[in-house]
């Protein structure tokens, strides 16, 4: 377990290498720190001395080990728009973007784990079908297609819930957050439901299909022979075993969900970590981007190791055949 | 040719095509969808790209059955004066394009790679395989996005606006091969053992074409079954990053960036520019998938219906 262990962290160490030579790639070829210093009235002479000084004629390799050295204490470099350190700007905007996919991953939880186990038990049910065959019409719906209709019919025509921001916010100990205000609240619902409307069919196939499987096994058989109650044998006994593999699922596809706030955000301009990005495009300002990229960067791959090494604790096969 | 006809006719393909109502119902939508967006050129009332045609006077006209409708425009006009069905008809055949050339792209490399990784295995096998695992845990789509904002960045907004349909293809391309590459590996997997191909090794034949030649034919089943679900995420992803701005400029619509110019206006009740092409785009993936789940289990019996 130990040797398993490490060789996925020298792994992921490895891709953040390979991330983060990618990003100083771009960061080199497209992004040019002394516009982003002084702007246009600086003649040509005093940038070459500013390009001399902060080293930008090193070779390629020098300037890589730097960025790598200053990476490693969380200094991505300076903004170009917002004139302030990468990752403050990041770190300022990560609180919207974590309140969001948590509260999306709730509405999953809490929607997806009943109708997936009602949907297992009673496959023949009404509700069971139109769950299952709107779970395929869900996952062709494009999310953000979901997000503007919610906007007109909820926001527009009905006007229950506020279109676009995230409202009144509460300082907590430096975390602006939203949750503690009804108007806050009443901001989040819409982006949130929009958010879990792409994960919640994947998931209640994937809780049927593996509830279905071990409602089949021996074990559970032998539970009814025994003459166990209906009730305790699904929710107890053949429940625990199909969360295993929905976890990890979910470990997975809650870095995919970070990936989709950015469609999401773009919609409701909620001031999260995705629409930053967009806005760091559009204004091409290149260390924002490339800070961005790296940062989300880690969070895959720290999530995506932490689901491997949990699943090698739980089901000791995988760490001599490798994944899956 | 009518040998081969009535060999199609009397397949277990066709077969169970007969029977099966919504795979028959999907094929036909398809049909039809794909008729209309190709002949656009043909049977559209306007041409979009054609500026002397759009007055901008006929700016955010609603459907003809509304009040303030004109039969000129069935299901309205956009924000630019443009025929909304017009739009629409050229827009679907752009999305179906590069959805198409996407596929094709990832097929190419996928496949390839899938078959050298699990015909040659060893070293190779492992690195490719790794090099699938992270880009597949990376989500396809967050690879799409920063790919191309990495193109935009590199190229400049107007000039990528130019490139756009080439550029989307590559992108769309290089996020999702994995896919291919995971499912022609597995397959490969199974065929490598089998007799058809110790004999052609013992005849002499070169790796490549035992290969290409008598391996990847077997693996064609499985490839067919991803291919008509990855075309549904291929447009899929196109219409997200246009609807990003990331994709096709609103000078050359595609559905995704007609949603993103409708969105502007739904605020002023012009929902119908973002609705048409919404409904549309959900239609062509909708049956697309449809027919990939009926096509996966005909061609897969075994495989667990999930």
């Amino acid at each position: 377990m130990f040797a398993f262990t490490v060789k996925r962290i020298l792994q992921a160490l490895f891709v953040m290498l390979i991330i983060s030579f990618l990003g100083f790639s771009i960061k080199h070829q497209f992004g040019d720190p002394i516009r982003d210093i002084v702007g246009i009235q600086v003649s040509v002479k005093d940038r070459e001395i500013l390009r001399e000084e902060m080293g930008l004629n090193d070779p390629f390799m020098t300037q890589y080990v730097r960025f790598l050295k200053n990476a490693t204490h969380g200094d991505l470099g300076t903004s170009f728009f917002h004139k302030k350190p990468a990752m403050d700007v990041i770190l300022a905007k990560a609180p919207a973007t974590i309140e969001l996919v948590f509260a999306a991953s709730l509405i999953v939880m809490f929607v997806s784990i009943p109708a997936g186990i009602f949907a297992a038990i009673n496959p023949k049910h009404w509700f069971s079908r139109v769950t299952m065959g709107g779970s395929i019409v869900g996952v062709s719906i494009p999310v953000f297609l979901t997000a503007i209709l919610m906007i007109y019919f909820f926001s527009i025509t009905l006007e229950w819930f506020p279109s676009y921001g995230r409202g009144e916010t509460v300082n907590l100990w430096g975390w602006h957050t939203g949750l503690l205000t009804i108007d806050g609240l009443m901001h989040l619902v819409m982006p949130a439901v929009a958010l879990s409307s792409i994960m919640l069919p994947l998931f209640i196939r994937l809780i049927r299909s593996e509830m279905m499987e071990v409602l089949e096994t021996e074990y559970i058989r032998f539970a009814y022979a025994k003459g166990l109650k209906k009730r305790r044998i699904r929710y107890v006994h053949a429940f625990k075993n199909t969360l295993l593999p929905v976890i990890t699922v979910g470990g997975v596809q809650l870095g995919i969900m970070l990936a989709y706030t950015i469609l999401t955000e773009t919609v409701f301009q909620w001031g999260g970590l995705g629409f930053m990005f967009l806005e760091s495009v559009e204004r091409s300002d290149t260390t924002l981007l490339v800070a961005y990229i790296i940062f989300v960067g880690a969070i895959f791959v720290i999530v995506n190791t932490f689901v491997d090494i949990i699943y090698g604790l739980v089901n000791p096969t995988i760490r001599v055949s490798g994944r899956k | 040719m009518k040998q081969s006809l009535q060999n199609f006719k009397d397949s277990y393909l066709f077969y169970s095509f007969k029977r099966d109502k919504i795979a028959i119902i999907s094929f036909a939508i398809l049909l039809v969808l794909v008729v209309l967006s190709f002949s656009a050129p043909l049977i559209a009332p306007y041409n979009p790209y054609d500026a002397e045609s759009i007055d901008i006077m006929n700016s955010e006209m609603p459907p003809a059955w509304m009040e303030d409708g004109s039969s000129e425009f069935l299901l309205g006009t956009d924000q630019q004066g443009r025929d909304l069905v017009s739009t629409m008809m050229y827009g679907m055949r752009l999305s179906i394009l590069i959805g198409l050339g996407a596929v094709m792209l990832q097929a190419v490399i996928g496949i390839s790679v899938g078959l050298i990784a699990g015909y040659l295995g060893g070293r190779l096998d492992n690195f490719l395989m790794r090099l699938a695992d992270i880009q597949l845990s990376f989500a396809t789509m967050l690879v799409a996005i920063l790919v191309s904002a990495i193109f935009q960045t590199m190229f400049g907004a107007s000039r990528y606006n130019e490139l756009a349909v080439p550029l989307l293809v590559i992108i769309i391309g290089i996020a999702e091969w994995p896919q291919y590459a995971r499912t022609v590996r597995a397959s490969v997997l199974g065929e490598k053992g089998k007799e058809y191909v110790e004999a052609a090794k013992v005849v002499g034949l070169s790796k490549v074409r035992i290969m290409f030649r008598h391996i990847l034919p077997n693996t064609m089943s499985s490839v067919l079954v991803i291919s008509t679900v990855q075309v549904a995420n291929a447009v899929m992803s196109e219409a997200a990053l246009s609807f990003l701005g990331l994709g096709m400029p609103v000078n050359r619509p595609s559905l995704g960036s007609l949603i993103n110019a409708g969105f502007e206006y739904i605020f002023s009740g012009a929902w119908w520019i973002t609705l048409f092409p919404g409904i549309f785009l959900v239609l062509l993936v909708l049956v697309i998938n449809l027919l990939g789940d009926w096509l996966r289990d005909v061609l897969n019996p075994k495989l667990y219906k999930g």
